[in-house]
């Protein structure tokens, strides 16, 4: 079956809804709208407004009544429009979604599901392009999983809903569109452990959600140049599978981390501590990072693809490390070839 | 007084080389021309020789080591002085600093009882990484083969677009009969033994220098925009060896020794060559190259000159042609002498000259 990663959610959800009518849908333009990414478009129709239920723009109303909802016995399926605005229901996420359980003293579950499109690259400037599913992962009592393939995208929700415990869902901006061939009974699949996507011997590279493609183009082009690059697809940020993550480094002895999220304090920084934690005895060089610029998302185009991770960043910063080019660190900013990049420079305010 | 002995320069592009084996100590006295040690290049493993008589102070890069051209490999005293004591003050060198080992690295040096003070590193920064470790492991110090052939390529690669970046080179052919020259050799070579057979390629090589000592101007160098002669006549022939790549070290004072003596420099050298067993001078002090691709079947050979020598004489197959000589056709075998010059260094009428003076001599061999 062919499809998009927008209609593999969709499905996820009409199946969702079939199996389990505890399980509803409520956010910003997903009944009569169809959902601002078009995720949702038909089911007002097939499931009606009880269960599929325009909210107000209140995220911090919504997300509560969705907590509130799980708490009660529901299945809610609560749709942040945009990670951007998840900000304003900060406090029922981390404050109530991610503690009750624990304030209780084991009383009460929320089995909620949040879904949140997350991401840049759509030229919709700072305040609508962030990636902030590193930074959510770091609170203890939420799952944060952020599916790239169809199969996953097509899969985690059901999961996601019977886990008894909150899980965020984040989908990236430019995936929705991608389109690919889906067996034609995928189905649920789970919401833990990383998988290799292509296996390699001389570098790890280690990512998720948007960037898992374009480092699968890497893998490709460094291919060309005779480097055989091992690329994890982490599917959960939130437990982070530190098996499958040192059993690669083990394999390659390199790697480099890939992420659209700021490097300072990011997902990225973690997963380079675990490394040296759990592998430092198989490490053959510094582990590098390729993370987005420390600038707001520039609104032009071509800054704002300089802000972000690409695939000729990820090959650099590879072969750089398999071929030694480097002293300490690779930083997708400095240009090792030639001194300062265009990045460097956008991150320095330099034009 | 002391002084330092530094990595030689042992050919154009060269960067740096790897130190196998001393054949001196501390202590030790030696004389000038003594081959102290065998440095490992992209041509092979090559004989260094000393320049001074000197007594060794110090050995300041153990075998294993990389060192850059230039930098110190042995500290030396005056012969017969005892070298005073370094003052205290002197700063360690770098390599009693911690070096950086990957961790992988260290921990599979310490598996397998590998002495890290003996790893080169190539990883970031100088790291001995995990691939140094492996490489020491190996029973040959130097880099591997496919490594060697690799970095030959590139060596080569970069003197030759030097050449044909810099070198204005123009180019002369001139076929001769060579009927005087074999007919002599064969009858030299009539009563000795296989080994002893004088070889077409000293007469080549005699020729060409006989033929330098009167145009001087095409065995030298071109260096900060003049010419300078070399001292000496010391044609580099260019041999392949059989990996692939080729080197063309010096056949030493051709002008002043016999055909005989040639020979067996020649065979000497070709076989030291293709064993990676190069001296150090004989790399480095070819005024002029020769380049037969004679056994290869082709006609001629237009040479790119190695720079900064600024002439390459080429020899081309012996082939057996329709010959007019004194209104009469016959038979006759030939070869055709090629020059490439550097039109900086001199013009097509002397390069002429020398050709056909290469060519004249090789009529009458006795005279060689």
């Amino acid at each position: 079956m062919k499809t998009s990663y927008r209609g593999a959610i969709r499905e996820a959800i009409r199946e969702a809804m079939h199996r389990d009518e505890r399980v509803f849908l409520m956010g910003e333009d997903v009944g009569w709208y169809g959902g601002c990414y078009a995720v949702s478009k038909g089911l007002l129709e097939e499931f009606g407004p009880e269960r599929i239920r325009d909210t107000p723009l209140s995220e911090s109303g919504f997300t509560g009544a969705g907590i509130g909802a799980a708490l009660g016995g529901m299945r809610p399926i609560v749709e942040i429009m945009t990670v951007n605005f998840s900000l304003l229901a900060l406090d029922q996420i981390v404050n109530n979604a991610a503690t009750l359980l624990h304030m209780s003293g084991g009383a009460f579950h929320v089995p909620l599901v949040i879904r949140m499109a997350t991401g840049g690259g759509r030229q919709v400037a700072a305040q609508h392009s962030r990636s902030l599913e590193g930074w959510l992962a770091h609170i203890p009592g939420l799952r944060i999983v952020p599916p790239a393939t169809l199969e996953d995208a097509r899969g985690m929700l059901w999961t996601a809903l019977e886990d008894p415990d909150p899980v965020l869902i984040f989908e990236h901006v430019l995936l929705y569109n991608r389109e690919g061939a889906l067996a034609d009974d995928a189905g649920p699949v789970p919401i833990e452990g990383a998988a290799i996507r292509r296996p390699g011997t001389d570098v790890s590279l280690i990512t998720y959600g948007g960037s898992l493609f374009k480092v699968l183009d890497a893998a490709d082009e460094l291919a060309s140049h005779g480097i055989s690059a091992e690329v994890v697809d982490l599917r959960s940020l939130r437990p982070l599978d530190d098996e499958t993550i040192l059993g690669s480094v083990a394999r390659t002895h390199r790697a480099v981390v890939v992420d659209e999220g700021w490097r300072s304090g990011g997902i990225s920084a973690e997963i380079s501590a675990r490394i040296m934690e759990g592998a430092f005895y198989e490490l053959d060089a510094p582990v590098a990072r390729v993370c987005g610029v420390e600038v707001p998302m520039p609104y032009p185009e071509h800054l704002e693809r300089a802000a972000l991770p690409q695939v000729a960043d990820v090959v650099r910063a590879a072969r750089d490390l398999v071929n030694g080019n480097v002293g300490i660190a690779v930083d997708v900013g400095i240009d090792s070839d030639a001194g300062i990049s265009p990045k460097a420079r956008i991150e320095r305010g330099e034009s | 007084m002391s002084g330092m002995y530094l990595m030689p320069a042992l050919g154009a592009g060269m960067e740096s080389g790897i130190v196998v084996e001393w054949h001196v100590e501390p202590g030790q006295t030696v004389s000038r021309g003594d081959v102290i040690g065998v440095v490992d290049t992209e041509k092979g493993a090559i004989d260094i020789e000393i320049w001074e008589d000197a007594e060794i102070a110090e050995i300041l890069a153990p075998p294993g080591t990389t060192v850059p051209v230039g930098e110190p490999l042995l500290r030396l005293g005056v012969a017969g002085d005892r070298v005073p004591d370094p003052p205290e003050s002197t700063p360690s060198p770098p390599s009693q600093a911690r070096r950086r080992v990957s961790p992988l690295a260290r921990r599979q040096a310490a598996e397998k009882g590998i002495d890290l003070t003996q790893v080169t590193g190539t990883g970031p920064g100088g790291a001995v990484v995990m691939a140094d470790v492996e490489a020491a492991e190996q029973p040959a110090a130097g880099p591997s083969d496919a490594h060697r052939q690799a970095s030959m390529r590139r060596a080569i690669a970069a003197a030759m677009i030097r050449s044909k970046r810099e070198i204005p080179h123009y180019y002369l052919a001139h076929t001769i009969s060579l009927e005087s020259s074999l007919r002599w050799l064969e009858e030299e070579n009539l009563d000795r033994p296989p080994a002893k057979r004088i070889l077409l390629a000293a007469l080549y090589v005699k020729a060409v220098a006989r033929s330098l000592e009167e145009f001087p101007d095409l065995n030298g160098f071109w260096e900060n925009g003049a010419f300078r002669p070399g001292e000496g006549v010391h044609p580099g022939l260019a041999i392949s060896l059989r990996g692939g790549g080729l080197v063309a070290p010096a056949v030493h004072d051709a002008l002043t020794r016999t055909l005989e003596d040639l020979t067996e420099g020649i065979r000497d050298l070709v076989q030291r060559a293709r064993a990676g067993r190069l001296r150090a001078s004989e790399v480095t002090d070819p005024t002029i190259t020769i380049t037969s691709l004679g056994n290869r079947g082709v006609d001629a050979v237009f040479g790119v000159i190695h720079p900064p020598q600024v002439a390459m004489v080429g020899i081309g197959t012996v082939v057996e042609r329709p010959w007019a000589e004194r209104g009469m056709v016959g038979s006759r075998r030939t070869v055709t002498l090629t020059l490439s010059a550097d039109h900086r260094a001199g013009d097509g009428h002397g390069g002429s000259l020398f050709l056909a003076g290469v060519a004249r001599r090789l009529q009458t061999p006795e005279a060689l």
